[in-house]
């Protein structure tokens, strides 16, 4: 892989690139069984995680997988109520350029704000996830946990379920699914399900006809709760139409397909109680390959703070 | 270039086998594990592995890859390529017979007996490898070199064999 300095979005990476970080994904998780799980590749290399928005999972699995690489990690709580305008972020830069750190992971809710500090910054720039623009991490430990699964992802069929239109997680798994050979389909909500003509992914509204086109996958998203009780997502009524009900998930294992979640799950919401017990959710594999695609990105990043001369 | 062929390389083999096969001989209270270094020296120790059991002996098989324990990662623009290892077992109390298929500063000698440690705690490490060119930059010395090519003043071996290259000799 070329030197990259920045991971924003699936769409800005090469095709070899993406292979690259999916190869090395695979040996980051041999370190896990060795009695010390760690190894010196980024030994002296500083790595600040940047959350303008709450999350506990993607950011302690970057910490983990930093400590894991031997980086010294530092955790740069952002209160939601004291920063989010624009100028806070160019004086956050400011703080951070003199910092010196080689990696700065970041989430904000607004999209682009990773972009914005990758081009200031000379550290290497991860998007943890801006708005409803991207997460690629997500993308590849999904296409990860996939390919360990089924051995390939190409020819593979994925149904993405839920509000598709304000999830970063839909459009950053969708993209390195498809640019692998996937064949991707959305399902949800109609209003929030964006039109085929836009996509160019089929969209579903039931679960008949995911069941007729027969996917190895179902890719529940979550259920976002300040849209509950909106119009768009009655509470009581969207486990019924678009959740895994015990019923469904009869047909899914009759089917011999995997389900697959990016957490945090909500039981009796998108997911019945007994999916999560299923022989073929995938949702811990997730966890734990998530921990090793973020080894593999943080390992294949370049950050410019390296200069020698 | 001189070029040494898959008959010798072959021949070569056999000796080295027979001679680990004497020394676990000469020490059969020891458990023997023999770990090549991805990619050429896990084939050589597969091979090892194959002759000494053979023989009738047993060695358990191992290849780590060193690449996230080089000295030189932050020195090269990009990132080399990860292999995966595989040593499911750990390395406390083992004879290890360390393999690789050049050997010439030490570094990824020394990298490679970092990965090691991290599995366990071994008895004793051999360090053996097909051929030696020379140009040492740090305190390894071979328990066992199958080519010596010291003297030939090279800076490059290259070593092909069947399993990877689908053709198999050493040029230097």
């Amino acid at each position: 892989m070329n030197p990259r300095k920045d991971l924003i979005t699936i769409g800005a990476l090469s095709d070899e690139d993406i292979r690259t970080i999916l190869e090395s994904t695979s040996a980051m998780k041999d370190i896990f069984t060795k009695s010390v799980k760690k190894v010196p590749a980024l030994k002296g290399k500083s790595v600040l995680t940047l959350f303008y928005e709450p999350s506990t999972r993607t950011r302690s699995s970057f910490e983990v997988a930093a400590h894991r690489l031997s980086a010294d990690v530092t955790t740069f709580t952002v209160s939601t109520s004291s920063v989010v305008k624009g100028e806070s972020v160019h004086d956050t830069i400011d703080t951070l350029m003199s910092m010196k750190m080689d990696y700065i992971i970041v989430r904000h809710k607004n999209s682009g704000i990773p972009a914005v500090i990758a081009r200031h910054c000379k550290a290497a720039v991860i998007n943890a996830g801006d708005g409803s623009h991207a997460h690629p991490s997500q993308a590849f430990l999904d296409a990860f946990t996939i390919k360990e699964k089924y051995g390939e992802v190409a020819g593979k069929r994925v149904v993405i379920i839920g509000d598709i239109l304000h999830s970063r997680v839909a459009r950053s798994t969708s993209t390195i699914l498809r640019r692998l050979g996937a064949e991707v389909a959305y399902m949800g909500p109609g209003p929030l399900v964006p039109p085929q003509q836009h996509t160019g992914i089929a969209r579903f509204t039931n679960w008949d006809q995911i069941f007729e086109w027969k996917p190895d996958v179902i890719y529940l998203l979550r259920v976002q709760n300040e849209r509950i009780d909106t119009p768009f997502f009655p509470a009581a009524d969207y486990h019924q139409a678009f959740g895994v009900t015990e019923e469904r998930l009869k047909r899914i294992d009759d089917l011999n397909m995997s389900i697959m979640h990016p957490g945090p799950v909500n039981r009796g919401v998108e997911i019945c109680d007994a999916a999560m017990e299923y022989r073929n959710c995938l949702i811990n594999n997730q966890v734990e390959n998530g921990i090793a695609a973020r080894m593999s990105i943080l390992y294949h990043l370049t950050p410019q703070t390296q200069c020698h001369d | 270039m001189p070029t040494i062929s898959s008959e010798e390389i072959e021949r070569a083999l056999d000796a080295w086998g027979a001679q680990l096969v004497q020394k676990m001989s000469a020490r059969d209270d020891e458990q023997w594990a023999i770990v090549g270094i991805v990619s050429h020296g896990d084939v050589l120790a597969r091979r090892l592995v194959q002759k000494i059991e053979k023989a009738g002996h047993k060695a358990l098989y191992g290849a780590i890859d060193i690449t996230l324990y080089r000295d030189d990662l932050d020195l090269r623009g990009k990132r080399p390529a990860l292999r995966s290892s595989h040593l499911p077992f750990s390395t406390d109390d083992l004879t290890l017979v360390l393999v690789d298929d050049v050997l010439s500063t030490g570094r990824t000698a020394r990298a490679a007996l970092e990965v090691l440690w991290e599995y366990g705690r071994p008895a004793r490490v051999e360090f053996h490898c097909l051929t030696d060119r020379g140009g040492r930059q740090l305190p390894i010395h071979p328990d066992y070199v199958a080519f010596d090519l010291s003297a030939s003043q090279t800076d490059k071996v290259q070593v092909r064999l069947n399993e990877i290259d689908g053709a198999e000799d050493i040029t230097y």
